[in-house]
């Protein structure tokens, strides 16, 4: 009850600070705060850099447990960490690497560059966009905070009960899995949302569908698949926090419940998810090959065509994930077929890379030297996909170490690198400084020589008999190079990621200024200003072909056409309520984690007087006059 | 050493030198050195999808490493102007579109065909039906029609199909032995079916593949093989165990153990009036080649067991027995190393 009483006080305390009932001097004091601008922003590319930073942290936080987990397999027979904690770091590790870490870098890169490339003046729903970034950030918190509060879920990234239930997890780790997807979970799926509206409704004029860069195909059709991915995962989360804190039996074998039904709802979820996290990596790549070979993309019909392809097939092989579960022979055939039929949009995708390049004059920037190595890598991962899909060979495969390196190869090889080819593009766009190229080719030689040494043996370990999620081994089953190989690779790659964090942190300090257009790029974001003002085009530009500043740097005057005259620009206000919404919600689940319904009740009473707040709250927006804007643009 | 390799051994490159380097693994747990029929027909599933994939790596290498080498921008290239924008190929784009659908098919067929060969249920008269339970964190074991039980290591007769029927008792696990062939999960309030064959005699190592809990790492269990004959013995010695062995301070022991662990586990012909089940059986425990499925079966590692069975097994269910005295406790060992 103490607690429940001071977080009132302090709600109170907050709310009015916030609406100015106390005393309207700290009202002014906090809104001229860059905190404060930073918090209450619904600019989507300060978003976007929110979504880079919050995932950036996360990103050492799951790097940190892959270190630790690879340290104690170093050696066999280890006892550095054992048991539950090493099933706390795996989990951990995995949960925050797909849904803290590799989406949300993602978000990042969407957010930032998707309303420049479709011309855009900022994504459908600002608002939305601010609460889908701190609902994000308040669930991830609330997950991470399990460390410190009553220890960490253990039970795997995937949660199976029964081992996840009451009875052989009794700790508050897995509510803190359950209570934090779901919070982070509901962010996703609105930020899903606010880019496919987006995509839908703010392309400038004459960006038609077949004008779109691959990257903002690619947005789009993950964003799809977010909306029809992510609703199983909460209905999954919901009965899974029913079971646990309200005695429910929707997995509890004693009263009637069904194991397999999770692992249905879950890889309903968690199959599309890959998708959903190497797509978008497929449109980095694809914007990066062409560009940086100075051509325009090979095929670039079958490309969009492949990419809605894979999406849509994506939905259609969640069994392949349960082939040992024992479903009979005919589900588990149709599924293997499914999962094959992926390999033919994906290989055309290969090869149109492939013969983007040809014929082109290829730089190898950091950026371009991570499309090239994606290349390899996807190919690998892709092959050992196709192989997995063979139902008897994946009985020897199927939660060994082979799989490990399999999913690695594309989530590492295609979504991290993606997503760090993406930022050495962009950067400059961002921040108006380039990353330093010396120390981008240390990063990518370490991180990608470390990348294969760490996963590449894991293929054989597996084959040799060494299961997933294992904290140890036994010595004399010829596992011991391999493993050592893979810890030292581990390293290396850790080593690749310092040059990074540094090569930021130096060209802060002292870069070189960038420029608008560094890359002689091609599409509608390098025709304005490095950083974008805020309202990114002062006019909204009309688009004249595929690659539409390329067209215009080419056949035309080296200038965008403009589809409105000079005009006042309308812009979104700043809000505080998505901020303070999160908060009720992680306040919320912190409470329902400890079975304390008053504080639980308390937090969903501060997200509805939000919610009621926002709903007759009247936002006219500002206006920037044509007057403010002379100057800026080119 | 040869059979390892794959038939497209020459093409696979580092995998093969990798291959090479370390072998195909021990031949007691290495899917790449199958000890059956279902290893075998799955290892050659793996062998002829790895045939297929090895020619799409090369074929996609070769035209890489071409692209890329040919096509990297060299000193005084800008005075040539811009590439030409090609805009693509139908041709080419039906090529790698049919050829791939080709090749899976290629792989299907055998995969599909498989698939419902492996599910074949085995005809009750020449095979051995086990019944398979998995525990947190051990193997229980029952053959059905001989009445015998056992556990975390499941004795079967060369040359035979062995109809493993599983469920688990409480969170899921999965049965894996590598060198006899792919695993089957078992999941609470489910029953499934594995078959395997062993077609030498030999010990063959086998894993939990699904999360468990602590010690999923170290639920272990072993598989050995027996000639008919070897196996026809082993089935009537444990109809008949010794459990009531007279060497040294045995009768002592047996008592100690009357006191301290029937409650969870059961020897069965000491004369004991309750044979518990939720531990391992205890009959025949000094024939057993490990204990918990971790350490070697000798004193020593008995008494450790006895003293801490947390420290070896994290997260298990059996209590500490170390408010036993140091001579109570080398009664126990001595009576459980008898039992056979």
């Amino acid at each position: 009850m103490a607690t429940l009483v001071v977080l009132i006080v302090f709600i109170l305390f907050l709310a009015a600070i916030l609406t100015g009932g106390y005393n309207r001097r700290y009202l002014d004091l906090l809104q001229e705060n860059w905190l404060w601008n930073w918090i209450t922003t619904v600019d989507h590319k300060r978003i976007g850099i929110l979504y880079l930073i919050a995932g950036g942290f996360f990103f050492l936080m799951g790097g940190l447990e892959a270190l630790l987990i690879r340290i104690q397999l170093m050696f066999p027979n280890s006892k550095f960490i054992v048991g539950d904690v090493y099933n706390q770091l795996m989990t951990m590790h995995g949960t925050t690497m797909i849904f803290l870490v590799a989406l949300p870098l993602l978000f990042g890169l969407m957010n930032f560059i998707v309303p420049l490339q479709i011309g855009a003046r900022d994504v459908a729903f600002p608002f939305l966009n601010s609460l889908g970034f701190w609902l994000y950030f308040s669930g991830g918190l609330l997950l991470n905070l399990s460390w410190l509060f009553g220890g960490a879920p253990d039970s795997g990234w995937f949660n199976y009960p029964t081992l996840a239930l009451n009875d052989f997890s009794p700790g508050p780790g897995v509510n803190y899995y359950v209570l934090g997807l779901q919070i982070a979970g509901i962010g996703t799926l609105i930020s899903g949302i606010n880019f496919l509206v987006t995509i839908i409704n703010m392309r400038a004029p004459g960006m038609t569908y077949l004008r779109m860069p691959l990257f903002t195909w690619t947005t789009f059709v993950t964003s799809a698949l977010i909306l029809f991915a992510f609703p199983p995962l909460t209905a999954g989360l919901f009965m899974m926090m029913f079971d646990r804190l309200f005695e429910t039996s929707f997995f509890v074998t004693a009263g009637g419940g069904n194991v397999v039904v999770w692992q249905h709802i879950f890889w309903i979820f968690g199959h599309p998810e890959v998708y959903i996290l190497v797509l978008p990596a497929f449109g980095v790549f694809s914007d990066v090959i062409s560009t940086f070979s100075r051509k325009r993309l090979f095929g670039y019909n079958s490309m969009v065509f492949a990419v809605v392809l894979i999406g849509f097939l994506g939905f259609m092989v969640w069994v392949h994930h349960m082939f040992t579960v024992g479903l009979g022979p005919i589900a588990n055939s149709i599924f293997a077929v499914s999962t094959m039929a992926i390999a033919v949009p994906t290989g055309i995708k290969v090869f149109n890379w492939l013969f983007t390049m040809w014929g082109g004059r290829i730089r190898f920037t950091t950026a371009m030297l991570y499309a090239a190595g994606f290349i390899v890598n996807f190919v690998m991962g892709g092959v050992t996909g196709v192989m997995l899909a063979v139902v008897p060979a994946d009985h020897q495969f199927h939660d060994t170490y082979f799989v490990v390196a399999h999913f690695h190869y594309v989530i590492i090889g295609g979504t991290i690198m993606g997503i760090l080819a993406g930022v050495y593009y962009w950067w400059p766009k961002m921040f108006g400084i380039k990353l330093d190229e010396r120390w981008g080719r240390w990063n990518f030689w370490l991180f990608y020589f470390g990348f294969h040494l760490t996963f590449f043996p894991q293929h054989f370990l597996g084959l040799w008999g060494m299961p997933r999620r294992v904290f140890t081994y036994e010595a004399g089953y010829n596992l011991e190079l391999g493993n050592l190989l893979s810890s030292l690779g581990a390293i290396l790659m850790t080593a690749g990621l310092l040059f990074l964090l540094y090569n930021v942190v130096q060209t802060f300090r002292h870069g070189e200024a960038a420029g608008p257009d560094p890359w002689d790029g091609r599409t509608l974001e390098w025709a304005i200003s490095s950083p974008p003002p805020a309202y990114n085009f002062a006019q909204t530009p009309r688009v004249r072909g595929l690659d539409p500043w390329w067209l215009e740097k080419h056949e035309g005057d080296g200038k965008l056409k403009p589809a409105e005259p000079l005009g006042p620009i309308h812009m979104p206000s700043p809000s505080h309520l998505p901020f303070v919404m999160s908060l009720g919600f992680f306040i919320s689940g912190f409470g329902f984690v400890f079975h304390s319904w008053q504080v639980g009740v308390l937090g969903l009473i501060v997200v509805v007087v939000t919610m009621y707040v926002r709903s007759f709250q009247e936002d006219p927006g500002y206006h920037i006059q044509p007057d403010e804007l002379k100057g800026v643009e080119h | 050493m040869k059979r390892c390799l794959p038939a497209s051994g020459a093409a696979m490159g580092i995998l093969t030198a990798f291959s090479l380097l370390t072998g195909c693994g021990n031949h007691n747990m290495s899917a790449l050195d199958p000890q059956g029929p279902v290893g075998k027909s799955e290892l050659n599933l793996i062998y002829l999808s790895t045939g297929i994939m090895t020619f799409v790596v090369v074929v996609v290498t070769v035209i890489y490493i071409y692209v890329v080498w040919r096509y990297r921008e060299r000193p005084g290239d800008e005075e040539k102007g811009i590439p030409e924008q090609v805009a693509g190929s139908k041709k080419l784009e039906v090529l790698w579109t049919v050829i791939p659908i080709m090749l899976l098919i290629v792989l299907a067929v055998p995969t599909i065909a498989t698939t419902f060969s492996l599910k074949e249920k085995p005809d009750p008269a020449d095979s051995l039906r086990i019944n398979v339970t998995g525990y947190q964190y051990w193997w229980g074991f029952e053959y059905p029609e001989q009445k015998v039980t056992t556990a975390n290591e499941v004795h079967i007769p060369t040359g035979k199909k062995v109809d493993l029927i599983m469920t688990a008792h409480d969170v899921i696990h999965a049965f894996w032995v590598p060198s006899l062939g792919g695993k089957q999960d078992l999941s609470p309030g489910k029953t499934d079916r594995l078959v395997l064959q062993a077609d030498k005699p030999g010990i063959y190592e086998g894993k939990c593949a699904e999360l468990c809990g602590a010690s999923h790492s170290l639920m272990n269990f072993r598989v050995i093989a027996h000639e008919p004959k070897d196996f026809d013995q082993w089935i009537s010695s444990q109809q008949n165990p010794k459990s009531r062995p007279t060497v040294g301070r045995a009768e002592e022991g047996r008592r100690w153990v009357e006191q301290n662990c029937i409650g969870c586990h059961a020897v069965r012909g000491a004369g004991y009036r309750v044979l518990g089940r939720t531990g391992p059986e205890l009959t025949a425990f000094g024939e057993r080649t490990r204990i918990a499925g971790v350490l070697d079966n000798n004193r020593d590692n008995l008494k450790a067991w006895l003293k801490n069975p947390q420290d070896i097994k994290p997260g298990n269910r059996m209590p500490a027995f170390d408010h036993l005295s140091e001579k109570d406790l080398d009664a126990i060992v001595n009576y459980l190393q008898e039992l056979k």
